[in-house]
């Protein structure tokens, strides 16, 4: 199978998953008792019908269920029920190169540095390189990020007096700093044991065997033969991982006070503000479902038995 | 002649792996940690000097304090925090058991009924586990619990609906590779009957798996529920649990510290004991490691 028909056939599963997702987000939402424009102070009956037309709720729910969902394929959340003033698309794409920044760079942090300890730990198993790196790595997935990013804070912000406790003016790399480290530290760990793992495995294997009576330089059996070979559970693992780290970044998000998206779905969830909810969701399973297709795809240009089944 | 048999028999799957696990010095420690942090949430709450819910206006956010009884201090009003801490404990250990137990339930007839009749409606029903694998589950946790209130039941079970998929994975592959094994053909030939097979080589090799999934699944969910309380979208007031504890001290800790650190170390603890367990009955129950 080439590559072009692998992405194809993933992307035809893809785009009922996606509906699944948007039918069951709406009526998820729907189903909720009370509407996002109950308040303390009761509304006179007409300005409330007034408010309910103009968001399309006096509607019958499926009619509000096509007109949601014909918005949405034109890429249109509609309006946020409680930032008045501001389309979903509008606080999403406020929020997007904030979270982007936080996530990228724990994916990349985990990925470089997972694999490379990973890998140092493999080579020398058993010695106290690897005894250090297998119980920190224990420690980084036991220990919760929304429990290590405030004693993180504790420690480098309010004792140390190192790096800001919580903030983000502009987004410097001081800010950066402590929530990036919580956000990467439980994949990086996985990465690590992962590639441990599969390059004791590969080490062991008769071509790296080969590789080693050609007489090649150590470096070169590793980097060349070695490591394409064990890094493809930690590829196959970078789907689970982004989707971790998305989920995660809600939580650092609101730990360090960074304004992106993860922010606005946690107020959006305590203020019933639905269009906001299903927004952010619909988005971030796309996002997710898009980095799982780009994964596959590596992963099939990396693993020739994947092609060739 | 029939003592002499037995002898040969010898010990069975079972005690072969807790001889393992005992001799697993972590492992035992973890199930130690776990066991007094357990009888500390039972029995504590009874025998300490406060109840988790009073306020104590004389004593707001004091460090612990062994005079007045506030051993590991008290919360931004007053309340116990010792006390507290256990009864987050509690809520952990009945999620822990709760979804668990869902999730156990749904996933073993799910994947087994899946590896049993094979053909077509198993490939029908793992395609269904896929495309709910790439859900993100986490939020449609979070959509529940906005829309039907935080209410302790209905966490338990989203909980445990959501991690039932690995578990019928598990099962399905498991029931799938042993109905062809090689061991299972000797069993026949040497003349056992069905349900001998069944109940002594299908039944260990298919718990054992689901053992060791389940001991790595209850970190998993009691992660998930501290996570959602720390965010507000869990456990209310005036109950408590692990993850409303550590962000209530988050917010105090440049002034109260202990608020953070004792809720965020017991936490710490389970987890850490847990996968430690689990690890422990991983590598005991996997015979490869024989």
């Amino acid at each position: 199978m080439s590559i072009a028909s692998l992405a194809i056939r993933r992307l035809f599963t893809a785009v009922p998953t996606l509906f699944i997702i948007i039918t069951a987000a709406f009526f998820m939402m729907r189903a909720a008792p009370g509407g996002p424009f109950d308040s303390e102070r009761a509304l006179l009956p007409e300005i409330e019908a007034n408010i309910k037309a103009a968001y399309d709720l006096d509607k019958p729910l499926v009619d509000q269920y096509f007109i949601y969902l014909k918005r949405v394929v034109r890429g249109d959340f509609g309006p946020s029920y409680k930032f008045k003033d501001f389309t979903v698309n509008e606080l999403i794409a406020t929020g997007f190169p904030t979270s982007l920044k936080l996530g990228g760079a724990a994916i990349i942090l985990a990925l470089a540095l997972g694999v490379s300890l990973g890998t140092a730990a493999a080579l020398r198993q058993n010695s106290l390189t690897d005894h250090v790196v297998m119980t920190a790595a224990m420690t980084g997935i036991a220990v919760p990020n929304f429990v290590m990013a405030p004693l993180m804070a504790l420690i480098f912000g309010i004792y140390l007096k190192v790096l800001p406790v919580a903030g983000w003016e502009e987004g410097t790399i001081k800010d950066m700093v402590l929530p990036v480290i919580a956000l990467t530290l439980p994949y990086t760990a996985y990465i690590a044991r992962l590639t441990r793992g599969s390059m004791i495995e590969v080490l062991h294997t008769n071509y790296v065997r080969t590789a080693r009576a050609k007489g090649l330089p150590e470096r070169r059996i590793i980097l060349r033969h070695a490591l394409p070979a064990a890094i493809l559970p930690v590829v196959s693992f970078l789907g689970p991982a982004t989707a971790g780290i998305i989920t995660g970044s809600v939580v650092i998000e609101q730990i360090f006070q960074a304004p992106g998206i993860g922010r606005y779905f946690v107020q959006g969830a305590l203020n019933r503000d639905y269009t906001l909810v299903m927004g952010v969701v619909i988005f971030y399973a796309a996002l997710i479902m898009l980095f799982n297709l780009i994964v596959d795809l590596v992963y099939a240009l990396l693993d020739p038995r994947v092609r060739y089944k | 002649m029939t003592a002499a048999v037995e002898q040969i028999a010898g010990r069975s799957l079972w005690q072969d792996a807790l001889r393992r696990l005992r001799r697993n010095r972590a492992a035992v420690m973890a199930l130690a940690v776990i066991a007094v942090i357990a009888l500390l949430s039972i029995v504590g709450p009874w025998a300490a000097p406060h109840p988790y819910d009073t306020l104590n206006y004389d004593y707001i956010a004091i460090a612990p304090n062994l005079a007045h009884g506030f051993f590991l201090g008290t919360d931004a009003v007053g309340r116990d925090l010792f006390v507290r801490i256990l009864y987050g404990v509690r809520i952990s250990l009945m999620v822990a058991l709760a979804a668990t137990t869902v999730s156990l339930t749904i996933g073993i007839v799910y994947g087994a009924v899946a590896g049993y009749v094979g053909g077509r409606i198993d490939e029908a029903m793992m395609r269904f586990v896929d495309v709910l694998y790439s859900l993100p589950f986490m939020f449609f946790v979070i959509i529940l619990m906005v829309v039907f209130g935080r209410n302790i039941i209905l966490m338990f079970l989203a909980l445990g609906a959501v991690e039932w998929l690995t578990m019928a994975r598990i099962v399905r592959g498991q029931a799938m590779s042993l109905k062809n094994r090689e061991f299972i053909e000797a069993a026949v030939a040497a003349g056992a009957r069905t349900p001998t097979i069944i109940r002594r080589h299908i039944i260990p090799n298919l718990l054992g798996p689901v053992v060791v999934y389940v001991t790595l699944t209850i970190p998993q969910v009691i992660l998930v529920e501290s996570f959602l309380s720390f965010l507000g979208l869990g456990v209310q007031e005036p109950l408590t649990s692990l993850g409303v504890l550590i962000s209530e001290g988050a917010d105090e800790m440049e002034t109260a510290p202990w608020m953070l650190i004792f809720p965020a170390a017991t936490l710490a603890a389970l987890l850490f004991s847990f996968n430690f367990l689990g690890d422990g009955v991983r590598d005991a129950l996997d015979p490869k490691d024989r």
